[in-house]
């Protein structure tokens, strides 16, 4: 490896157009890294859902045998249920900066498990129907997009545990820092769940 | 996707240790190269891909020496069968597609030099990178393992239509196993390219240095950012079609399949599929993946040009302008790869016209280029003769494109060799001389060692005829009429173009041989060529003002403030001994 970088000789100064540097948004730090990290990948996965949807309504309009059922009823369950844990982290986050609000955290994160159990028990119920994952395209792209959501939700899941890790051995602005990329990633997961609903329950 | 905060990174120790170092190295540079030593390996393979099909072509009867050992089944006595041939095709698009003009000028030169030209110590998530290239690694093993499968790869093209490729072993042999090692592997690309675009985003966005505002960022910056917002966005949409697909051969579904449907005499059992949907999720990333592979050729051209043009480039924002409109233009484009495919004819030319528009923006590029030599002492290096060389078969293959935008000539030409000599030209040897350009430009940087010139000379001008010797002829034969996808041209009317297919056989296997003075010139230099100064172009951007190759943590310590734009070439003579300030220069 060599060592120090060498520079050129120092051109005259008269010639050189003025030269200011300019303040730029560039002190990194790690938590607002993630935070930006955490923004371009919720454009991903907005992405690829827009792309399910569309798939979704434009395959259903141009259907003729179409076969539209009724949508398990503990899904507005759940999603009260994601909802609520959408605000319980909020609470955490608020409280995380004084140091408080870990028991918030742990709330949030067995209101997201109940959310993914009752998807799986809305699952349950379909198949009580007869309706399975490749009984007709309306009942394939449910749970595609249920299970999508689910594994999407999963990684909040895991997201929100390591943070509860890191914040229980740490606090200040760091922590605070760490949950608000967290929970920018949760209230994205249950503002798609509602997206997701209103489009299953209108065209499913 | 997981939560990003688990790989945050940052500034971190110099490895130790042969693994750390040079295998699983969070180090961009370390990763850059192993991204294009993975392009290097792909190219070699598509390309001896590409000589089967084209002996083929020229002498269908013909045996291949050894491939009937090589392949007993899919060539008997060393003639390529029809489904072989498909297989091949589908490979060769694939590889040279995804791992190829995807990987080296974006994932490969992009992270090797991103984080070095504005300032940075390395990318934002180092761990992520390395996942990245490690998931790439193993998406090109899945792909490649369809080989090795009894009924061997895919047959159904680098664009994977439906319902061929969702039936599964009825639609033909390679339709079975190879197919869905083809769906996984691009699944798995998915992911990886996913994960690098979100890197170079965010790295783009929060590590730059002091003063390296977004205006003073170089152009070969510039584009891997907005190639990586592209392909962010484009590999959103692929993935989850692929999942589809997936789903449709393993699970019984019919995203893709419609009712009724009687393949090699049997009725598929799936109902309620649009195979039209396969179509319009894989070419809203397809047409946008035409600019991923070649928008980092765009910013290579002007970033080196004007280092060898001794100007700036005429026009850089104008660049970045066009550059943006391109890549918004990009993703209403779509359908004009769809004209055939029985959607809508009043929709053709609702797309025809943004394909008309974006030509507006290329050209617009293109004039820049050619402006900012106006009037320049250009210095003819290797990677400056390679960046003539891109915008001369941009420019060529760009012209053609404007004939198959319209649906009316695009309606007779789409499923003949022109679009085959359009695409080869405007992205396959358009992006691979930017690679080039990049390879010798970028060399000494990398490895602290200057490449030969003279032998990229010979390289360069054997590749440039060779090349125009290959594809133009192509335009000819799909004006006269001649199919793709064909395996062999046996048909009374095509029978007369049979010779001007052996010449273009010829001209492949020598194109491809000269790549070997590539080969040796890598290798040699590698071992023996002079040793590189820290600037021996006399550039002006980050990359130059630390060492060859540079230490681990990019400049030897903090990084330098910029106090320039990136292209302060020609200050007035006179003025000093050099011609040119560097970015870093107070």
């Amino acid at each position: 490896m060599t060592t120090i970088a060498s520079r050129p000789p120092a051109p005259p100064p008269p010639p050189a157009p003025p030269a200011v540097p300019v303040a730029t948004t560039t002190q990194p730090s790690g938590p607002s890294r993630a935070q930006t990290g955490v923004l371009v990948g919720i454009a991903t996965i907005t992405m690829s859902f827009a792309a399910l949807t569309s798939a979704l309504v434009v395959h259903q309009a141009a259907s003729p045998d179409w076969q539209h059922f009724e949508l398990p009823r503990i899904l507005y369950l759940n999603t009260l249920v994601l909802v609520a844990s959408s605000g319980t982290l909020d609470v955490a986050r608020r409280r995380i900066a004084r140091g408080t609000g870990l028991s918030w955290l742990s709330l949030t994160l067995v209101l997201g498990l109940l959310f993914v159990l009752g998807q799986v028990f809305a699952w349950q119920d379909l198949g009580a129907q007869g309706l399975f994952l490749a009984t007709s395209p309306s009942s394939s792209f449910f749970y595609v997009f249920t299970a999508l959501h689910g594994l999407h939700v999963l990684g909040g899941l895991a997201g929100l545990s390591y943070v509860l890790y890191r914040v229980s051995r740490m606090s200040g602005p760091a922590a605070q820092s760490a949950v608000g990329a967290a929970a920018l990633y949760w209230h994205f997961m249950a503002a798609l769940w509602l997206c997701l609903l209103a489009i299953l329950a209108l065209r499913i | 996707m997981s939560v990003p905060t688990a790989t945050v990174g940052g500034p971190h120790a110099a490895p130790r240790g042969f693994w750390r170092t040079h295998v699983f190295s969070v180090d961009h540079k370390v990763i850059g190269k192993q991204y294009l030593d993975l392009a290097l390996v792909a190219v070699v393979t598509g390309m001896v891909l590409s000589w089967l099909m084209r002996f083929h072509l020229g002498w269908p009867e013909t045996p291949i020496p050894g491939l009937g050992t090589v392949a007993p089944n899919a060539a008997p006595g060393g003639v390529v069968t029809p489904e072989y041939y498909l297989a091949l095709m589908t490979m060769h698009g694939t590889i040279m597609v995804f791992f190829v003009l995807t990987t080296a000028p974006f994932a490969g030169f992009g992270n090797y030099f991103l984080p070095i030209q504005i300032g940075a110590s390395d990318m934002a998530f180092p761990r992520m990178n390395m996942m990245s290239f490690w998931v790439t690694l193993v998406a090109f093993l899945v792909l490649i393992s369809a080989f090795f499968v009894p009924e061997g790869p895919a047959l159904s093209g680098w664009t994977a239509y439906a319902p061929l490729s969702a039936v599964g072993k009825d639609a033909g042999p390679g339709q079975g196993l190879g197919q869905t090692l083809w769906v996984v592997s691009i699944l798995i690309f998915c992911v990886a390219q996913l994960l690098g675009a979100l890197n170079f985003i965010v790295t783009t966005l929060d590590l730059r240095t002091k003063g390296m505002s977004l205006a003073r960022m170089p152009l070969s910056t510039w584009t891997w950012f907005v190639t990586s917002v592209i392909g962010l966005i484009a590999f959103a949409v692929l993935m989850p079609a692929c999942i589809l697909l997936l789903l449709d051969r393993v699970a019984g579904t019919s995203f893709f399949i419609p009712a009724g449907l009687v393949i090699s005499d049997r009725l598929q059992p799936h109902s309620g599929g649009s195979p039209l949907l396969w179509q319009h999720l894989f070419w809203f990333f397809g047409h946008p993946e035409v600019y991923i592979a070649i928008l980092p050729g765009f910013g290579i051209v002007s970033h080196i040009l004007p280092v060898f043009a001794r100007k700036p480039l005429l026009g850089p924002r104008v660049f970045i302008a066009c550059l943006i409109a391109i890549a918004f233009l990009s993703y209403t484009v779509w359908g004009h790869h769809m004209f055939l495919s029985g959607m809508n004819p009043f929709s053709a030319t609702l797309f025809s016209v943004p394909t008309l528009v974006i030509t507006i923006p290329a050209t617009i590029v293109t004039l820049l280029w050619i402006g900012t030599l106006y009037g320049a002492k250009l210095r003819f290096t290797t990677p400056a003769l390679f960046c003539l060389g891109f915008v001369s078969v941009f420019v060529s293959g760009g012209i053609s494109g404007f004939f198959l935008a319209q649906p009316s000539i695009d309606t007779y030409l789409h499923g003949t060799y022109f679009v085959v000599g359009h695409f080869h030209f405007v992205m396959g040897v358009a992006a691979m001389f930017g690679i080039f350009a990049a390879t010798y430009f970028w060399f000494p940087k990398m490895f602290g060692r200057m490449m030969s010139e003279t032998l990229g000379k010979w390289h360069f001008w054997l590749t440039f005829i060779g090349v125009y010797c290959v594809f133009m002829p192509m335009h000819y034969l799909g004006l006269a009429g001649n199919v793709r996808r064909y395996s062999a041209f046996t048909d009374d009317y095509l029978k007369p173009l049979i010779p001007l297919h052996r010449f273009i056989t010829v001209a492949a296997l020598f194109t491809g041989a000269v790549q070997l003075i590539f080969l040796f010139n890598l290798i040699r230099s590698r071992l023996r060529g002079a040793t590189a100064p820290a600037n021996p172009w006399q550039g002006t951007t980050l990359e130059w003002s630390t060492s060859s190759p540079p230490p681990h943590d990019n400049f030897g310590g903090p990084p330098p403030a910029v106090h320039r734009g990136p292209q302060e070439y020609g200050v007035p003579a006179g003025g000093g001994p050099t011609d040119y300030v560097m970015q870093a220069s107070p």
